[in-house]
Parts: structure tokens; sequence; C-alpha cells
């Protein structure tokens, strides 16, 4: 069963003050995403992004479609109980204590009351803020508010989780902090969702993304697959401090780095590489494929994006 | 009460505790008690007079303008704020959310109340020396002021939920002052004809009639309350209020919160 259906969700502001015009944020989305998957939703800032998690939040109201969360209609607020959501650039009650915001999160989810104050010091270990759980959260940072937004977002145990640019605000270990613990929520059969523009971090963590561009969706598919058009070429690595000459007339892209040479050269000139190489009697490290990244995959889709529009206009 | 209003009420009132708006207490236990200090040397058998007069009229003033103040921010700030976004992607209904907020600030209004009450009660004990049987009769203008914040806080809440602070400021105050001067309104209205006399009845019986609530002057004469008025003005309130209450919900539950 698919963890989240979206069947053709359309947002329409009208925008203006006298002449109200409108304006649309996002295309009709049709999109499924299945239990336990990590899913990654990217797309550039404005690309609408933001309006889809809110439209599933029930945060504003969709021009059309409709959704469907672990297979029950969105606008049910009992399935909320099942779902987390951090947003972005969390802000919360900042006359709370870290304590008292999760307590307060956790009377609404329903948490009983027996299991809170487990469940709080749990969560609170898990992002890293026992320390300061006595402590208002006007005197967090902005990375600290984060934490807290993450804390929120899992504390009732939901079995869907959604991320709003959660590597936002933190730092290099923050983000490492924040892949980990969206790992261990897959591996606890979690659904997890999350929009961002960061692609190293969508590419190390998804098992599928989909690319959202000016409300429309470009592309969608499991990270392997969008990043395994082979291009053609090979990655040769072998030891040495130079390039044979014959290897150079091959037409390769040679880099030398201490004592290893690594050069991208097209897949038919592959074994005659390797002859070199063995009269040269030098010792060939490794030779892998050539893939596109996914950061390259995203940069061509929204190229063509950016031509047809062009085009069409 | 459902559960998460009841949370959502006391969520509200730790708010405006540590946000300290009970602070308010000290400005007014120091004009009451520099009044009775001042009334107790200049005046001869009036003192009680002016300490009911003046000690309910503060009560009022100050919990209308709390009302108004932080009723008027209660939705929009938590929209502008986005704090909203983590309460109502949990299984809270928008409705709930409204009914929380207003009984939260309703609580608000009546801890302070009891306090303010508490000091009135003081202050006449030191010019009176003695509580007499009408003083009980204070109790009753206490009851009118509260049920006077209820329409407040709900009208706050009303305007709140599709206005700016500033827009809701204006508008919750206007509503006050004109409010407390309905009786009159009504007068004009008897008295006018045509389109005029369509007119000023229509906005007499629209806007609440704060004049009704207001029996300071009389219980400071020691003249008794009809208990017809304390069911009459009860039933008002209650209406009054469930009606700008239900405004509020119903404009909340179909606004996109951008």
């Amino acid at each position: 069963m698919a963890a989240i259906e979206i069947l053709g969700l359309e947002k329409t502001y009208m925008v203006g003050f006298w002449r109200k015009r409108p304006k649309r944020a996002l295309h009709p989305l049709h999109l499924a995403v299945e239990e336990g998957e990590i899913f990654g939703f990217l797309g550039p800032n404005g690309a609408g992004k933001t309006t889809t998690l809110k439209l599933l939040m029930g945060l504003v109201f969709p021009t059309s479609g409709s959704a469907r969360i672990l297979g029950r209609d969105w606008t049910d607020p009992d399935i909320k109980a099942q779902i987390g959501f951090l947003p972005e650039q969390p802000y919360f009650y900042d006359y709370l204590t870290a304590h008292e915001l999760l307590d307060y999160y956790g009377q609404l989810s329903g948490v009983p009351a027996k299991q809170r104050k487990q469940r709080i010091n749990e969560v609170l270990h898990r992002v890293g803020l026992t320390d300061v759980k006595g402590v208002q959260l006007r005197k967090f940072s902005k990375g600290m508010l984060q934490r807290a937004g993450i804390a929120q977002a899992i504390l009732h145990d939901p079995k869907v989780v959604f991320f709003d640019e959660p590597m936002s605000g933190l730092d290099p270990m923050g983000r490492r902090e924040v892949r980990d613990l969206m790992e261990q929520l897959k591996q606890e059969g979690k659904t997890v969702f999350f929009s961002t523009h960061i692609l190293s971090d969508a590419e190390a963590l998804c098992d599928r993304v989909a690319i959202i561009y000016k409300g429309e969706l470009k592309g969608i598919g499991a990270v392997e697959d969008l990043t395994s058009t082979v291009q053609g070429k090979v990655d040769m690595v072998w030891q040495g401090t130079q390039v044979p000459a014959s290897i150079k007339t091959l037409g390769a892209e040679c880099h030398i780095t201490g004592e290893t040479v690594r050069a991208v050269i097209s897949e038919a000139q592959q074994d005659a590489a390797i002859d070199v190489l063995r009269r040269e009697r030098l010792r060939l490290i490794s030779i892998t494929p050539v893939r596109t990244s996914l950061e390259e995959y995203f940069v061509e889709k929204l190229r063509k994006a950016e031509s047809s529009a062009g085009g069409a206009a | 009460m459902n559960a998460r209003i009841a949370y959502i009420a006391s969520n509200t009132f730790r708010e405006a505790v540590r946000d300290r708006v009970l602070y308010n207490l000290i400005a007014f236990a120091l004009l009451l008690s520099g009044a009775a200090i001042f009334v107790g040397q200049i005046s001869i058998e009036i003192e009680k007079l002016v300490v009911i007069n003046l000690g309910l009229t503060a009560v009022s003033l100050f919990g209308v303008v709390i009302a108004i103040f932080i009723g008027i921010g209660l939705v929009s700030k938590e929209i502008e704020k986005r704090t909203l976004y983590t309460v109502l992607s949990r299984p809270v209904r928008r409705w709930e959310f409204i009914i929380g907020k207003f009984f939260g600030l309703a609580g608000t209004l009546v801890v302070n109340t009891f306090f303010m009450a508490i000091g009135v009660f003081g202050a006449l004990f030191y010019v009176a020396h003695k509580f007499t049987r009408p003083d009980a009769l204070i109790l009753v203008a206490l009851y009118f002021i509260v049920l006077q914040f209820l329409i407040i806080c709900a009208l706050a809440l009303l305007f709140s939920s599709f206005s700016s602070p500033l827009l809701s400021a204006v508008f919750a105050f206007s509503l006050f002052v004109i409010g407390s001067f309905a009786e009159d309104l009504r007068g004009f209205a008897g008295m006018a004809h045509g389109l005029t006399r369509w007119l000023a009845s229509g906005a007499a019986y629209l806007v609440p009639n704060f004049s009704a609530f207001n029996v300071i002057s009389s219980i400071a004469h020691e003249q008794p309350v009809a208990a017809q008025l304390i069911f009459h003005n009860t039933l008002y309130a209650l209406f009054y209020a469930a009606m700008a209450l239900s405004g509020a919900v119903l404009i909340f539950e179909h606004r996109n919160l951008k």
C-alpha cells in the first residue's frame, strides 16, 4: 500500500490588491510514496515544495484534487496522529522549555500521560537536546530550534514523517546527525517524505526522488535509475606518477594525485588503455563507469524546463 | 471539555502568565492603595462610594485592555509566527483551536479579575474597617464585568481570525466604546425617523450592549440588582459570545495559512 498518494492536488492563489489575478502555485500533482521509503522532494526555492507540504498538512486548501495518507482521506483529522511534520524554519512557543513544548505537542497528539514523559526523554536524547530540556526556546540557536522541530515531529511515533528542508540551519555535524536519524526512521519502517534543495543529501538518503519546478512535476524515479545514465565513459585509476603518451592519444582526461593517476576515457578505448597499462607495467586499481550525478540530472531537467518554457513564450 | 481544547486553553493561559500579563495587577494594586489612602484622608462618608466606583471601573478597564490586546493576536500572531503549523498538523480541529484560545484568554481574565477583586475588597476594608451586607453586591458587578470580558474576548478573536492585529484592535476598541453607549444609541433610534431610525436601530441591536452590564454606580449607592437583569445579562453575554465565536470559527475553518 502507498503511504502517501497525491491525486491531482492543485493550488491557485488569487494575488493583487485591487485587481485580483490567479497565480498557480502548484499544477495538478500526482505522486505515490510507498511505505518505508525515504522520498526526496526536490526543487529550487519557490518551486512549490512547501505549498505541497502545506496542502498535505491541511494548512492551505487545494483548488482541486485530493490525497490519501496511509489509505485514509488526508482531511481526516485523526490520521494526523500517524503523521509527523517539521515545517521549514520552524518557530515555536518561545516562552516554553523544550520539555514543556514536547509535553504540549504530546498532549495534542494524544500520547497518554504515562508514556509521554518517557517518550519526551527519548526524543530529546535522540536529537541531542537532553542537556537543555529545561531552557526556554527563546534562548535556543537556529540549529537547536531545528532539532526541537525534529523532536516534535517524531515524538508521537508517527508512521509517516514529513520534513520541510530538515537540514536548513544545521552545521555539517548536525546535517550528518539528521541524515542518520532519517536512516534510523527508515529502519524502523517509517515513511519519510522530505523536501530539500540540497542534492547531496537527497542522493545519499533517498530511495526515490521527485523533481518539481515552478509548481510542476518534472521527473520522478529511483535515485539509482536517475543517476545510472552511463555517459559512455569509464573512470580508470592506476598507480603511477605520470601518464603514458599512448594513453593521451586515446583522448583521456587525466589527473595525477600523489601516487595515483585518474583518467576518464571513452568506453570504446577502454581495452586499448588496459593494454597500454600492461605494456608499461602499471598497476590498475579500478575501472568504473561514469554515472550522471543527481545534481547533473537535476540541472539538466531544470534546463529543459526553462528552455521549453522559453520556447512556449 | 474536550481534552485538546483544555490543553490549548491551558497553554494560552501559560503564555499570558509568562508574558507577564498579570504584572498589570501591580499597577492596579498601586492605583487602588494610593486611591484608598488618598480618599481616606480627604473625604467624609463617601470613601466607600469612591473606592467602589474607582475599584470596579479599574477592574473593568484593565480587563478590557488585556482582553483586546491579547485577543487580537491570539490567531494572527500564531499565523504570522507559524506556530500554528505544528498544532494544526496534529489531530486538532480548527474549531478546537479557536475555542481553546477563547477559554485560555477568558481564564486569564477571570484569574486577573479574582486578584483585582481581592484588591477592591481590601481597599474597601481599609477605608470602612468592616464589611456590610450590601458590599456583597460588588460580586454582582464583578460577575457582570466578567460577562463583558467574555464578549470582548470573543469579538477580539473574531477580528483576529481575519484581520491584522492593528485593525483588530481598532475594531474591538470601537465596538467596546459604541457598546458602552448602546442604550443612548437605542434612545436615539427611538426618536429618529425613516431610514435613520432603521439604521440606528440596526446598529444599536448589532453592537454589544455593554451599558446593560454597567451597574457599578448603582451598586456603589447600595441599590440592589434585579435577579431578572442577572439572568438576562448572562443569557445575552453567552449568546453574543457564542455568535462571535461561531463567526471566528467559520472564517478560520476556510482560511489558508500562507
